[in-house]
């Protein structure tokens, strides 16, 4: 039996702690020369070293070390002076080695923290470690009825994976988040990106997999002064499911430690579609992986001159540059909050750049668009619109050739694939009618139509030129300029504004 | 006295998905044992000022620099594998004895 969320907040408190895996944009993979595109067709990406044939050895690829550096700093980390990268030994198929090269406890970067923000409140967390280490092949499990391991007849295997660089980034235990430790662990992972994204490391593509997050939840009760035993849920593959995964696991064990059972820790596995998390194999114990110092890989002593000089040319960090964005847009703490949320403050910075104004760029992003990509669960970056075709639409707003109104449908031309802003006003006639005479016309006809209306304003009732107006928007279809339209009737009825 | 019992040797075992029998588990048990008691030695020699060592060669930072290589087909990929199935390794049941 689950606990509903806020009872379980009542009796227990979560601590959290995320293991992030970012899969490095190198050109070629951690310890050989192949290359690392995704989606590749199968094993064509692979070579005597990553599918470990006897002889072949690893060599580490010097950017993904460089890249892992600045990762580090980029965390408030310390960069390890000397270090080792560690034999991780398991019986596992998706490692042709029978094991995985990483880290163990001289991790590259170490001691870091970042600061993250959830309503108003920045809640900092501490970086344990930030390791490299290669990622691992791909399997599919056949038979059975879920495609799941679970069940399956066999498995088949693509190494096109196996061997790319990974660097894994671990927080130390996060207490204290209280009722918000779903928000807090999606706000870091959110961060997380942001900077890997600022380093250029990484296309962190959660849905592609270059950014995995396991999410270790356990609960103690309130009071009490020791931490609970945590689980790992693995696969949680959307920032969304970071947080329902958070959510769901806090849910679960409180229900089963307040049925007086006791959590195991193990690893389980989360589900999109239900939101619940299901357990997975019982976890290994480290001393079961016996790491031992990688015989074919010599040590790595970064030079301090190095590491200083990397430090010096990192770019500015997404926390700096949103409030720096904050300041020049004069928006509040909220919107701005709201729009890192969205995911859309690069958006709107980009169609800044493209020439709108802020104001605009944000009202089309966090409005009409930000509903759109809701509606049809579509991240606002991977919709079919770029950032300079929402400036040219702002344009033509300004420039008196839209409305608001025929503005959305030219936005929504453009996203159902009509072609650029021009077009769409081009081939579904969605110009503002500024041709006088066409307007008179129009206006003519609805006074003709509506002539109680037109003797009320005449006698001085202003206010019912509004039905005048709305007459003449609906019988252009919208494409009337209306304070326009509201001038020419007043005149022609013979009443100053 | 044995440092090593048959319990780890069969942990050990179950780690690398060996199927020993008892009388291998015995016999492993004796070689592993003569293995750590070797090793033992060495460390009634080991001095204080002498760090333990991992690697042979005084080096480090052997880099290569981020450049991609040839590949091999999937052709010459699979040639060695005892079975394939739509260009990937085919592989016995992952889970089996945990599922």
């Amino acid at each position: 039996m689950t606990m509903v969320y806020d009872e379980a907040l009542e009796r227990f408190e979560p601590v959290l702690g995320l293991e992030t895996h970012v899969e490095l944009g190198t050109n070629s993979k951690m310890f050989c020369g192949c290359r690392t595109a995704f989606g590749a067709p199968a094993n064509t990406q692979v070579c005597p070293t990553c599918l470990a044939l006897p002889g072949a050895l690893p060599v580490a690829n010097a950017a993904a070390i460089e890249s892992t550096i600045r990762i580090g700093l980029a965390l408030n980390c310390s960069i390890a002076e000397w270090c080792r990268m560690a034999r991780k030994n398991y019986f596992y198929p998706d490692m042709p080695k029978n094991y995985q090269i990483s880290q163990y406890d001289e991790p590259l970067c170490f001691d870091g923290y970042i600061d993250v923000e959830v309503y108003g409140e920045t809640v900092r967390i501490e970086i344990e470690r930030v390791h490299l280490e290669e990622d691992t092949g791909k399997s599919t499990h056949v038979g059975g009825a879920t495609g799941r391991i679970h069940g399956a007849d066999y498995s088949i295997v693509d190494y096109n994976r196996a061997g790319i660089p990974l660097v894994e980034i671990v927080t130390k235990p996060i207490p204290g988040t209280d009722r918000l430790a779903p928000e807090v662990a999606r706000a870091y992972v959110t961060e997380l990106r942001e900077i890997m994204r600022s380093l250029g490391v990484s296309d962190v593509r959660m849905e592609e997999g270059s950014l995995r997050c396991d999410v270790n939840v356990s609960l103690m009760e309130r009071g009490a002064s020791e931490w609970g035993t945590r689980t790992e849920t693995k696969n949680v593959n959307s920032l969304r499911s970071v947080e329902r995964a958070v959510r769901s696991e806090i849910e679960r064990q409180a229900g089963v430690l307040a049925g007086g059972g006791r959590i195991v820790q193990e690893t389980r596995h989360f589900h999109e579609d239900t939101g619940t998390t299901t357990p997975g194999r019982s976890k290994e114990e480290a001393q079961d992986y016996r790491y031992f110092p990688e015989p074919d890989l010599v040590p790595i002593a970064p030079d301090p001159a190095w590491v200083a000089e990397l430090k010096a040319a990192l770019p500015e960090l997404p926390s700096v540059r949103r409030k720096r964005l904050q300041a020049e847009w004069g928006l509040s703490d909220l919107d701005m909050q709201a729009m890192h949320n969205a995911d859309a403050i690069e958006l709107v910075e980009a169609t800044v750049k493209a020439g709108a104004p802020a104001a605009d760029a944000r009202k089309w992003w966090m409005g009409e668009l930000a509903r759109r990509a809701n509606e049809t669960a579509t991240p606002l970056a991977d919709l079919p619109i770029t950032p300079e075709q929402i400036a040219r639409v702002t344009e033509l707003v300004a420039s008196g050739a839209l409305n608001d109104k025929l503005a959305r449908e030219v936005l929504e031309g453009v996203l159902a694939g009509e072609g650029t802003p021009d077009d769409v006003v081009e081939k579904r006639g969605l110009k503002i009618v500024n041709d006088e005479g066409e307007l008179s016309a129009i206006i003519d006809e609805v006074l003709a139509a509506n002539a109680d209306a037109a003797d009320k304003v005449r006698s001085g009732k202003i206010a019912a030129v509004g039905a005048l107006v709305g007459g003449v928007m609906k019988a252009s279809r919208g494409k009337a300029d209306a304070a326009r339209a509201r001038e020419l009737i007043l005149e022609k009825l013979g009443v100053s504004a | 006295m044995s440092a090593i019992t048959r319990d780890e040797v069969a942990h050990l075992a179950r780690l690398s998905r060996l199927a020993l029998t008892d009388d291998e588990l015995d016999h492993y048990a004796t070689q592993l044992d003569a293995i750590i008691e070797s090793v033992a030695k060495v460390a009634e020699v080991a001095a204080e000022d002498v760090p333990p060592s991992s690697h042979a060669l005084p080096l480090t930072n052997v880099f290569r620099p981020d450049e991609v290589r040839q590949s091999l087909t999937p052709e010459q990929a699979l040639s060695g594998a005892p079975a394939v199935e739509d260009d990937r390794f085919r592989v016995p049941r992952i889970l089996g004895e945990e599922a």
